[in-house]
């Protein structure tokens, strides 16, 4: 049981679970994950696509090695030494520390004295190192979430719904950002969400999720490149994508 | 570009024990009216048990010129300090280890509960019996007088510590003194200065009596001495120099560590 695979070399991110419940207080067992498969390719942006409470988080918590509790195994890239940058559902930075202390912290030992200031000026946040998290709106601490999870030059990039709850003109203005900081150096990333327009600007691979107890209901790979996504294009894999896991669009 | 975002919450309240504190001339005034209802007394009531202000001031003077005073006040300072640290560390050791283990928390509870009613003075009695009248035996039974309410209070913060921040250390490889500096001593450091607040205003009382029942020196010993020389002038000249010691450490030290060791919550607005 959650062993983590040892055999073969490729900076691929794999998935194989075959069960994991938790136990709720009263004893129920509740059954989250069952029989899920899937990959992501060397230096791709995924993104899982899944409704409400179907078990994202658990996966996540499951590649960032937080929950042993699963049975399958779960292969990162870079393994055994994978480096994880994270974005997890909420901010998680430390009040008591400063925007830079924040991010200086998670770098590796070798790293520590890391220049930040193109991240940071990328990110828009040269001028607000030495703020405190609790001086900042939630949008500008998702920021310091994102640049502390690109400064450590990760193997791979787990991000948790990193733009909920942020109004749709600021969420976008963030995905453009996470989009040009990735570009720079991509690295393999798997993003959950479930905003199909968002999965659709960012990913090269969709994995859609059944509800619980979650297993892949299919992957739908975008090979349009990211730049040539216009509206049209958008709009085109929006409808083929519907076609293909959900009602099709009301009005088309 | 930032117009459009709305500022978050603040994610913690304030420390406690926050007052706002009488302005100095009051504090002057309040103390100034004391002493002059103490001369008063000590006139309508001339004995020798019931000195007036200025023989005490004078004793105090002849004590410090001796040397007397300063001597025992530093013994004393020093059994202070030796046994809150010893009482902090320890005892914070075990209210994190409880804190933190539920089954553990359960079954010492019971003994937690015991030694928070063991008289103090019963356990200063027993450590001079069983490990002699010593340093060690009067620094360890301070200190054991303290240790069960630091444990208590530390157990609480071990309680309220967010496993968020332990498992974005995890995720992020933070190593142990990172995660002992950044992580946990952040968190805890309200629990720290409660604790250290009341360990002080215990600690300075008892010592007091450990010394006066078993070592031969401090002033909880002159105390003594004086009481069998019916010498009230003396005792009241130990007591307020000495009480004046710790409330200056109290305004001095603790008060502003606590202050800037707070400094990131009262910046927001
Ligand atoms: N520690 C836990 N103990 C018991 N049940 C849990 C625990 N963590 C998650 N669950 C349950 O597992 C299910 C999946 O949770 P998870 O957080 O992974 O969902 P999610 O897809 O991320 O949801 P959301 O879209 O709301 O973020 C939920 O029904 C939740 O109630
Ligand atoms: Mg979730």
């Amino acid at each position: 049981m959650n062993a983590h695979q040892h055999a073969g070399a490729a900076a691929r991110l794999e998935v194989h679970v075959e069960q994991k419940s938790f136990s709720s207080a009263t004893g129920e067992r509740i059954d989250v994950l069952r029989d899920l498969h899937f990959d992501v390719p060397e230096n791709r942006f995924a993104c899982i696509f899944g409704p409400s409470g179907c078990g994202k988080t658990t996966i996540l918590r499951i590649l960032m090695g937080l929950d042993g509790d699963y049975g399958g195994s779960v292969r990162l890239p870079n393994w055994p030494d994978p480096r994880v940058g994270a974005v997890f559902q909420e901010p998680t930075l430390l009040p008591w520390r400063s925007v830079e202390q924040n991010i200086r912290l998670a770098l590796p030992g070798h790293r520590k004295d890391a220049n930040l200031d193109l991240l940071l000026e990328i990110l828009g946040l040269d001028h607000l190192r030495s703020f405190y998290p609790g001086e900042l709106s939630l949008g500008l601490a998702r920021r310091v979430a994102i640049a502390r999870a690109l400064a450590i030059e990760p193997d791979v990039l787990l991000l948790d719904e990193p733009f909920v709850s942020l109004d749709q003109a600021l969420a976008q203005q963030l995905r453009n950002l996470l989009l040009s900081v990735w570009s720079e150096r991509p690295t393999t990333a798997l993003m959950v969400t479930h905003d199909l327009d968002e999965a659709i600007m960012l990913s090269d691979r969709i994995i859609v999720l059944s509800p619980r107890p979650a297993k892949v209901v299919g992957v739908f790979d975008i090979t349009v490149p990211r730049r040539e996504r216009d509206e049209k294009a958008r709009d085109d894999l929006r409808r083929s994508f519907r076609k293909q896991f959900l009602a099709p669009e009301p009005g088309s | 570009m930032m117009a459009e975002e709305k500022p978050l919450g603040r994610p913690l309240g304030r420390s406690m024990g926050e007052q706002a504190a009488a302005p100095i001339w009051m504090v002057l005034l309040s103390f100034a009216a004391l002493l002059v209802a103490w001369q008063l007394g000590a006139t309508l009531w001339p004995t020798r048990s019931f000195p007036p202000p200025l023989l005490v001031w004078q004793t105090f003077l002849g004590e410090m010129a001796s040397g007397d005073l300063p001597y025992h006040l530093a013994i004393t300072l020093w059994r202070v300090a030796a046994s809150f640290l010893l009482a902090m560390i320890i005892g914070a050791a075990i209210g994190i280890f409880l804190g933190m283990h539920r089954r553990a928390d359960q079954f010492f509870n019971p003994w937690l509960i015991l030694f928070l009613n063991i008289p103090a003075l019963v356990i200063i009695v027993l450590a001079y019996i069983w490990f002699g009248l010593n340093e060690a035996a009067a620094i360890g039974a301070v200190a054991l007088n303290k240790i069960p309410n630091v444990a208590v209070t530390m157990r609480e913060g071990a309680r309220a510590l967010d496993p968020r921040y332990a498992e974005m250390a995890s995720v992020y490889r933070f190593g142990g003194f990172d995660r002992f500096r950044h992580i946990l001593m952040p968190q805890l450091q309200p629990y720290i200065a409660a604790a250290s607040r009341s360990g002080i205003s215990l600690i300075w009382k008892i010592v007091l009596v450990v010394e006066l029942m078993g070592r031969s020196n401090g002033v909880g010993f002159q105390i003594n001495l004086f009481f069998q020389l019916f010498d009230v002038a003396a005792i009241l000249a130990y007591t307020l120099a000495f009480v004046a010691v710790m409330l200056s450490i109290e305004l001095m030290v603790v008060q502003p560590l606590e202050r800037t060791s707070t400094r990131w919550r009262r910046r927001a607005a």
